[in-house]
């Protein structure tokens, strides 16, 4: 191996150990080795700080960084934890899942799936949390996803049931046991209302989103997560539009797509035909069916 | 240095990094300001808003690309995904230089998402030298690395930092992005003189001068940002642009972000710089021609 990647290895495996609870770098790492040490054999001291502190500023820099690219992400899921959750949630999933893209954008991007797995840490609102974690999640991707070019009326009056029809990038639909659309617009809306940043107008607004959490009853809803003119929206569907949108993102053909749509439905028969085709102009007119790869 | 192959023979004044908070008043007062540098790693994405900005931009605006994740003195191999989407905006913005870090960030498929200081080893130019000219080949464009400011120096190091800036440069043949307010700041935590940085860089590599402001702690100097440019760095400023002319100079303010004007009017107090630079430049270039006419 060489000296260099065997420094970056040494001083990384530093950098990316977790802080203690009062966010230094710990002295003696988990596995038992010490840090102090390691920081002694790479980092030339100075006359004011040691090697080990010299060490520190990047440890300390590498979480604050992450603890605030997350934070801002997952507004939502911070209100519904509560604060001191939220951070213990924060730490173990950044530990057990750092960051493996050039961009922070990509940072939440395994945390549905971390939390599937320890669902400890979003007890005892676990379906609300879970929910509003795959919201916000959805939300960075309709944020900045890519756009197709859209199908025009010629290209969907040619289409039949043995069409593929494409979806745009940067839409998501999720099927969710709580509204945490309203709840999220709530939150971010309150976030951004404030004008004043006092400690008090602080500890008001804390105990605001505990309300407003507290009152979140369980509602099934059906979610489309868009975007139009560059803004995302969130767009309430029927379980149909769901499950003809899933399918259609699922690669079913048009046919398959509105089978699986209506399997089970208690939409009568004779105002199917209707349905189909306010959903598909709506749909149409938001520019959701894109032109690539289409039939 | 003004205008030189690093920099596309372009002779940008002086800029500001492109940034938010901003966006509305550049797009609806349209402000005279004559470059933005953008950081790309903010528009290496498929769509949506930050794209429609920027495209707005390129319209009115010189816009040059400043990257934070290409991290040329990595041991590992830079990841082609990236390259990819860095050369897509390249495309896009026809920037006349990139420019990004010489330092270190990411290792195994791991991100720090920082700028680490490099030990400055011969092991450690080959290498950043070499990914520094693989990525200039594919992307087409030249490449300029930028010092970093520092908190850490390795026992391994076998030269001083502007010595390995030096090395690297002339053997990846790439330009130099001089940032006056990090050489202060690691001058400070590493007790050198910050005049003997600059003065031994190699100035006809310079290809634009960067310019911040920091915060004072009580045993290091942190690289923040959040500040107007301190006299010290001023002071290093005009010492660089007594050596290496009226170059492209950008200030950076990535926090507590004040209005555009402030941040613009801070940023123009490089001018007075600048203009005593392009006084001494044209006399020059006056008696070279009138010495020219006397030999004829």
């Amino acid at each position: 191996m060489s000296e260099l990647l065997e420094i970056q290895r040494r001083v990384a495996a530093a950098i990316l150990h977790p802080l203690t609870r009062t966010e230094t770098m710990p002295r003696r790492r988990q596995d038992g080795s010490s840090n102090v040490r390691e920081a002694d054999a790479l980092i030339k001291p100075n006359d004011r700080l040691s090697s080990f502190e010299r060490l520190e500023i990047y440890n300390r820099q590498y979480w604050f960084r992450l603890y605030s690219s997350f934070e801002e992400d997952f507004p939502g899921l911070k209100a519904i934890v509560g604060n001191a959750k939220f951070e213990t949630l924060m730490r173990g999933y950044l530990t057990d899942c750092p960051s493996t893209s050039f961009t922070l954008r990509n940072l939440g991007s395994r945390l549905v799936k971390w939390l599937e797995e320890y669902p400890e840490h979003v007890e005892p609102r676990r379906a609300l949390a879970m929910d509003m974690a795959r919201l916000e999640w959805a939300h960075i991707e309709a944020f900045d996803s890519g756009e197709e070019e859209v199908l025009d009326a010629d290209d969907l009056a040619a289409i039949n049931d043995n069409s593929l029809l494409r979806l745009q990038p940067y839409l998501r639909v999720l099927e969710l046991r709580y509204p945490v659309d309203d709840l999220l617009i709530e939150l971010r809306n309150e976030s951004g209302s404030s004008d004043a940043s006092s400690n008090n107008a602080s500890s008001a607004r804390k105990r605001k989103h505990v309300r407003r959490v507290a009152a979140v009853e369980p509602e099934e809803i059906f979610l489309a997560v868009h975007r139009h003119e560059n803004s995302v929206y969130y767009k309430r569907l029927h379980r149909e539009d769901f499950l003809l949108l899933k399918g259609l993102l699922e690669g079913l053909s048009i046919g398959a797509a509105i089978n699986a749509a209506f399997a089970g439905s208690s939409l009568p028969d004779d105002q199917r035909g209707a349905f189909l085709h306010e959903a598909f102009a709506s749909w149409a007119a938001l520019g959701w069916f894109t032109r690539q790869n289409s039939n | 240095m003004p205008a030189n192959r690093f920099n596309g023979f372009t002779d940008y004044g002086v800029g500001i990094g492109l940034r938010i908070p901003h966006y509305q008043h550049i797009l609806t007062r349209k402000p005279v300001v004559d470059w933005f540098e953008i950081i790309s790693e903010n528009y290496m994405i498929d769509g949506g808003r930050p794209l429609e900005v920027l495209d707005k931009i390129l319209d009115q605006y010189n816009v040059v690309q400043h990257g934070v994740s290409m991290y040329f003195g990595s041991a590992s191999d830079p990841d082609p995904e990236h390259l990819r989407r860095l050369k897509r905006l390249v495309k896009r913005t026809n920037t006349p230089w990139l420019s990004d870090h010489l330092c270190w960030g990411s290792v195994d498929g791991r991100y720090t998402h920082d700028l680490l200081p490099m030990p400055y080893t011969w092991e450690a130019v080959k290498v950043t030298a070499e990914r520094i000219r693989r990525v200039q080949d594919f992307l087409e464009i030249p490449v300029v690395v930028e010092n970093v400011s520092s908190y850490a120096e390795f026992h391994v190091s076998e030269m001083a930092e502007w010595e390995f800036l030096n090395e690297v440069a002339e053997r990846a043949d790439c330009g130099i992005l001089l940032d006056v307010n990090n050489i202060y700041v690691s001058s400070q935590n590493h007790s050198f003189d910050p005049f003997t940085y600059v003065n031994a860089v190699l100035a006809e590599r310079v290809a634009q001068i960067h310019i911040a402001g920091h915060s004072k702690f009580e045993k290091y100097i942190l690289d923040t940002h959040d500040h107007p440019v301190l006299d010290p760095v001023w002071r290093l400023y005009a010492r660089a642009i007594e050596r290496v002319g009226p170059t492209a100079t950008l200030l950076e303010w990535d926090d507590k972000i004040p209005s555009f004007e402030e941040v613009h009017a801070e940023a123009m107090k490089a001018e007075k710089y600048l203009a005593a630079a392009r006084t001494k430049t044209g006399a020059a270039a006056t008696k070279v021609s009138e010495l020219a006419g006397v030999a004829r």
